[in-house]
Order: structure tokens, then sequence, then C-alpha cells
């Protein structure tokens, strides 16, 4: 047992950090750290920029653009890219769709999408939820029916992040209503161009628009985007879905809010002292920070047993991580509205990030604009990948046996 | 990064696994407590035999060159067993005390003894208002010659009324609350001088507070530095917390699979009771609670040997504090998982959860940690 970081695994730390300070834009890091959005054509340029560099895809196999790396490095690079912190690629792409088309799609589908997704030629959005299907996704009503080479798409999704960008859409459809809800459900390749789609933005409560609702209207997809067998797509979205989940700690993130926090509350002051002085904060502050050392050691572990677990089969200590990683991320976020104090309550509609930045004056410090914001936007943290609650249920079945 | 044991740990590891399950079932338990020094002589000498009381000593004092991990490995054991003997206040404090402050003539006459089951020890440490803090000492070792003559009053000495060794802090100099002019002593527990008064602890073990009118320490007693004994202290404390750690993991993993196997077995309304949902969520949130208290127990186990003091002490003072927290809400989840049954001493679950209550109060609560952290500057210092 030696929990430390090998020489080499260090050097490769260090490597990776060298290459965020040396090709992200300071601005755009500065974006990141001030909790501002990004625009799409920021993150399409950067995910480009690693793409160059072989790191794109670094978790895929090597023949499809992978880089090999151990799942101990790969823990690295995220943990780097999280707390420098730079943009994460598109999750959609190359998490979720990107490993469903390399392990169950078509040739045509490998040859044609994997390189545009580690690219960002295309950018991808996801078709699962929908009105009445939150937790209970399989019980999906969105109905795709064969026409000759076509499926013929019809119903509602939602949830459905940044889909105003997107390019393509990957949907769980019900293309046999006769058979039991898990066993009915495809998992179609949709262009967002095709006609009949509509977009309709969801506001959320800090004010901005990063979910839609995406409507189908006879929706006319060619059967060539089915990914693997009819009927079989619910198997397809669970291994997406225990992919999603190996990454929801986001251990990195919250080092980096934990980091961000310090910073302020040098600044901000309670009396005459700062604010990093005050006893009762400082061990709020000191109580998150054991918690989050905790949780990076769980996720740890979880990576060094992924030698040895099968493939395809996420451990169930993941939901460990959801609900710690969630609760944690939640908490960094409270601490900052914290700091800010009175002057979080000025509410600045974010201007749309592809827009020109106003010449007015911030409210207030530069740095507390964005932070009720985020504290309200966090919220879906435990709410999102399988509510908290789901997490619990999937603990009390498949480890505790309940 | 690797979390697996050497093939050594996993031998030594199914041995003392082994013990656990055969001979410390509840009902021996109970029995082991009621004889004469609260715990079983013969269970002692099975430790001894399996090596388990040699594990930190080097070989050329009886021990078998044991790390942390080693120490881990069998602590957690222990506290799967709820074991009632005095392993850490001969094997990790007393044996610790020695190793890191004791001269070659010292080590050598005790620690074989200790290795082989025959000596005892306890650390008199604690007074009256020190509370957590390790410098706070008010027991006083006056020069006398070539020897020295402590006088003072030590309070909840782990093991104190049955150890053969006291291993005793006193000043030296100072005042205090001073961390500088403060001795370690080893003295016989039976010397002129000396009155123990032993009594039973809420957690099935023992304690004795012990008075000092007029000890005389002879030259060969004193362990290292007479001044400087503080950095040894918090170093065996350290050690000692990590060792608190593991067993509490094993505390904690017995007691969700004690909880479990009620909640799976036990009905009302015609169905197990662990088929309700607010009860399942509470076991999940109990297994979230323990599986980041055995992070943080990796943690301690891996920060324990850190020869950097200040980072050794908040990694110890975090880890403290995660098993504070998880151990507190994990005994009180078990106990109310467990209904009426779960509150009486027949039952073994309230024993756990006590034992579990008692750790916090040993070398510093979850509070006490927080605020040492905070102090120091955090976990995660700007890199």
């Amino acid at each position: 047992m030696d929990l430390r970081f090998t020489p080499e695994e260090n050097a490769f730390r260090q490597e990776v950090r060298g290459f965020f300070r040396d090709n992200l834009d300071p601005a755009l890091r500065a974006k990141l750290v001030a909790g501002h959005h990004f625009s799409k054509q920021e993150l399409v340029d950067w995910t480009r920029v690693l793409n160059a560099k072989g790191w794109g895809v670094p978790h895929w196999p090597v023949e499809h653009g992978g880089t090999g790396w151990t799942p101990v490095q790969q823990y690295i690079f995220l943990e780097e890219l999280q707390a420098f912190p730079a943009p994460a690629p598109l999750a959609f792409g190359v998490n979720m769709v990107g490993p469903v088309i390399y392990t169950f799609g078509s040739e045509e589908q490998k040859t044609h999408f994997l390189p545009r997704i580690a690219n960002m030629d295309d950018w991808w959005c996801q078709g699962f939820s929908e009105p009445g299907s939150g937790s209970d996704l399989a019980s999906l009503k969105t109905k795709a029916v064969r026409e000759g080479d076509h499926y013929v798409v019809n119903g509602q999704k939602t949830w459905t992040t940044l889909a105003q960008h997107a390019d393509w859409i990957f949907c769980l459809v019900r293309t046999d209503p006769a058979a039991k809800k898990q066993e009915g459900i495809s998992f179609l390749l949709i262009d967002m161009k095709t006609p009949g789609i509509t977009v309709r933005p969801i506001q959320t409560i800090d004010g901005g628009v990063e979910v839609n609702e995406v409507f189908f209207d006879d929706v006319r997809v060619p059967v060539g985007n089915l990914v693997g067998q009819e009927n079989k797509g619910w198997d397809y979205a669970k291994f997406l879905l225990g992919n999603e989940r190996t990454n929801i700690a986001r251990v990195g993130v919250s080092k980096e809010r934990l980091r961000r926090i310090r910073e302020l509350a040098a600044i901000e002051r309670i009396g005459e002292e700062p604010m990093i002085r005050n006893p009762r904060f400082r061990e709020k502050l000191a109580a998150v920070e054991v918690e989050l050392k905790a949780l990076e050691m769980t996720q740890l572990r979880v990576v060094a047993a992924e030698r040895t677990r099968e493939k395809g089969k996420p451990d169930p200590a993941s939901s460990v991580l959801k609900i710690k990683g969630s609760e944690i991320q939640q908490m960094t976020t409270e601490l900052l509205l914290d700091v800010v104090g009175p002057y979080a309550l000025p509410y600045a509609p974010e201007p749309d990030a592809d827009a020109h930045l106003s010449n007015e004056p911030p409210i207030g410090p530069d740095w507390a604009s964005s932070v009720a914001p985020t504290y309200f936007n966090w919220r879906k943290v435990s709410i999102y990948g399988g509510s908290n609650e789901i997490q619990r249920q999937i603990i009390a079945k498949a480890i505790l046996g309940l | 990064m690797d979390f697996d044991l050497s093939d050594e740990q996993r031998l030594l590891k199914e041995s003392v696994d082994r013990l656990v399950a055969d001979r410390y079932d509840f009902e021996s338990r109970n029995r082991f407590r009621s004889e004469p020094d609260g715990f079983s002589r013969e269970i002692w000498a099975q430790f001894a035999e399996l090596g388990l009381l040699a594990v930190p000593f080097a070989e050329e004092h009886g021990g078998i060159g044991g790390g942390p991990v080693e120490t881990m490995i069998v602590a957690e054991a222990f506290g799967r067993g709820l074991v009632v003997e005095p392993y850490l206040s001969t094997v990790i404090l007393g044996g610790g005390l020695l190793r890191h402050g004791g001269s070659e003539a010292q080590k050598a006459e005790i620690l074989p003894a200790v290795a082989a089951g025959e000596t005892t020890l306890a650390f008199a440490q604690v007074e009256r208002g020190s509370r957590y803090d390790l410098f706070d000492v008010a027991t006083t070792a006056r020069q006398d010659g070539e020897g020295w003559i402590l006088n003072g009053e030590k309070g909840v000495v782990l093991h104190g009324d049955s150890a053969d060794r006291l291993l005793v802090t006193a000043r030296t100099g100072g005042s205090r609350r001073d961390r500088h002019g403060i001795g370690l002593f080893l003295v016989d527990a039976k010397a002129p001088g000396i009155s123990r008064r032993g009594y039973p602890t809420q957690d099935g073990m023992r304690a004795a507070e012990i008075s000092f009118d007029n000890v005389r320490v002879g030259p060969d007693g004193v362990l290292g530095d007479p001044g400087g004994a503080l950095l040894v202290v918090e170093r065996v404390a350290d050690e000692a917390i990590a060792a608190l750690c593991a067993e509490s993991l094993g505390i904690m993993d017995r007691m969700r699979d004690l909880t479990v196997e009620y909640i799976k077995t036990r009905k009302q309304f015609g169905v197990a009771i662990g088929s309700f949902q607010a009860l399942q969520h509470r076991a999940a949130d109990m297994v979230v609670a323990i599986e980041q208290a055995r992070s943080m127990t990796y943690f301690a186990t891996m920060m324990a040997g850190e020869d950097n003091a200040a980072e050794r002490a908040s990694a110890i003072a975090a880890a403290k504090v995660q098993i504070g927290r998880s151990g507190r809400f994990v005994g009180q989840q078990a106990v109310q998982l467990h209904g009426g049954v779960g509150v009486t001493m027949e039952y073994s679950i309230g024993h756990y959860f006590k034992r579990m209550t008692m750790i916090d109060t040993a070398f510093g609560d979850a509070d006490h940690h927080l605020s040492r952290l905070a102090e120091g500057g955090g976990l995660f210092k700007a890199a």
C-alpha cells in the first residue's frame, strides 16, 4: 500500500499543468475563475488545442484517438484540468456518445463521428429526460416509428443542456410500445438541422439559459443513425450513465473553488480582520476541506480499482462519489456566498458570452456578481446525473442488498 | 498509487481476522471484561504468540518491524471485535514512546518483554484541566542528584490500573502551558509514592486516576531530553490517532453489517423493515460516511510516518475530524435503526456505539482537531 503518486506520475502532472499554462488563453482562465460562462467558440477552440496535442479524448481506446494513459494518469489529467481551471471538453460528446459509438456503433458511425467528436466539429447534446421521465427514465414516451429507410420521431425531450449550440442530439426513443418499458427503447443519433425539431430555452433560477426543451414533430431520421440494435437502447444508456458517474466527484473543481474562497476571504474583512482569520469562518472552510480530502481518496480508491473491474460495470462506490461530490460542490458555493456578503445582492444578467462586453463598471467588487447565480445554479448538481436520492437507492440495493 | 496489501500484510490480516472471528464473539468479550484486570491474560498471550504485540518494533527488540499499515490492519480487526485488551496503551502508546524517545538500553530492556506479552504499559498524560492539549502539564519532575522526583495527578490513564510500567509526562521547567520543559519518565507502576484508583470505562475497558507523591525516578528512567519530550509525545499521539482511525473503521464496518442484517430480518407490518425507503436512505448515508472515514484512515496511515511534523499534524487532525463526525453519525444511525434493542446492554450494537463515542474523546475530539487544522492554514495550501 503506497498512496503517494510515483515520480513518473508527478512528472506527468507537471507536464499537463505546463501545457495548460502555455496554451490556455489567460483571459479564458480568468473567466472561469470568476465563475462566468465562456462562449461556444472559446470551447471549440480550446478543444482543438487539446486535440492537436493528442489529448482531446484521452480515455478513448488508442485506435480511436485515445492516449493509452493509465487510470491514474487519466485522473491526474482531469484533476489538473479542473483545478487549473481550464474548460472541460464537452462531456456529451467525449464522455457520453463517443464511448457508446465506439463500443456499440457501426463502422460507418465510428469513422464518421468519432474524429468529429474529438475535434469538436460537431456539438452534441443529450436527449434522455422527458417532462414525465426524470428519475424514472425508462418510462420515456418519445416514439420512433420505422417507415422504410427512416424512423419518424415524435415527442419531447427536456433539460437538454446547451441544445441551442448543438449540431447533433443522441436520443432514447421508444421503438416498441408493447414491450416491457426497458425493452422497447432504441438509441438514435439525430441531426439537429432536421426539419421538425424545435428548441425552446428554459431559464434557470440564476438567470442563465443552459437547458432547453427539444420538440420532435415528424422528424425523419435515417435508419443508419440507429446505434447498435433496435430495442437495445436501454443497455447502451446504462453503459453511458455508468461512464457519466465515474467523473462525477469533480474533486479538481472543488479544489479550485476552495482556493478561490481562500483568496477572496483574505480580501473581504470581518471587522478589522480578514475573513480568513475569523475562527468560525475558517473552521467551516476547514470542515469542507476535510470532506474533500476524504472524497479525493475515495475517488483514487475507485480509480485504483479500475484495473481489476469488469469493463463497463460501474463501481457502486461511484454513487458515494456522486452524493459527496455534489454536496461538497454545493458547500463551496455556499461558502463563496458567505464571503461576498451583501454584494451578493445586485442582479446583473450576464451578457451573452458571445456578445461584446459592456463598458459599464460592475456593481460592487468584480468577483461578486457571479456568486449568488452560481449558488442558485449549482443546486442542480445533486439533481442531475441520477439525483442523490436515486444514488441512495443504488447504494441500498447494489451495496447493502436491501 | 497503490491501495493493495503486500503478501505479508495479507497474511497478517488473515491471521488477526481469524483470531477475532474465532475467539472474540460478543459473549467471550463479556467474559474477558469480567476478569480481574478487565481483560483476558489468555487472549493477550495469544496476541503475543501470533506476533501482534511485536508489530511495530524493530527485529533487534523482538519485533517484526511493521509500519503504520501493519498497525492499521491489527487495529481495524480489533475494532470489529471490540477488543478490550491493552493494545493501544501498551503497544501503540507505551511502545511508541519508547521506540521514538527511549535510549537503546531502555528499548532493549522493555520492548522484547512487551512483544512477548510479559509487560504491559500505560501512558499517564491527561490531567484534570489539560483537556486535549498535550503540552498542558502541571505534574512536576524535580531534579534530585542524578535522578528525579515526580509529583502530581494524572487522570483517565487507559489501563493504568493493570499496567506494569507507566510512562509519565512531567514538567521539568517552564510554566504549565509551555511547549518546552516537558520530560517523559518511565516508572514502575508499583513504585513507592504511586497510588492508583482503577475504574471501568463507558466503553468496556478500564482506566485509572494516578497520583504521584514524591516518586523517585533513577537517571535511567528519563526518556531522551528531560525538557524536550513534547515532540515525541506529539508524534506518538499522531500514531495513536491513526490507529484509532483504523479501530473506528472496524467498528463502523461492523455497525453497518449488524444494522443491515437486523433490518433485513426484523419484520413489521408483515415485511422486513429494510424494505422501507426511509430506513434504506439512512443505511445508504451510513455507507457514505463510512467510505469517507475509510479514505481518511488510509490517509492518516500514510501520513503517520511523515517526518514533516506540520504536514503530519494537519493530516492527522483532518482524519480525526472525519472519524469523529462519521463515527458519531454512523453510531447514532445504527442505534436508531435497531430500535429498542439498540439501547440495551444485552445487544452488541450499543457496545459498538459506546466505544465509537468514546474514541472521539481520545487525543482530541472532532472540534478540537478542526480548530487545530483551521489555525494551521487548512489542508489545501497553495501548491
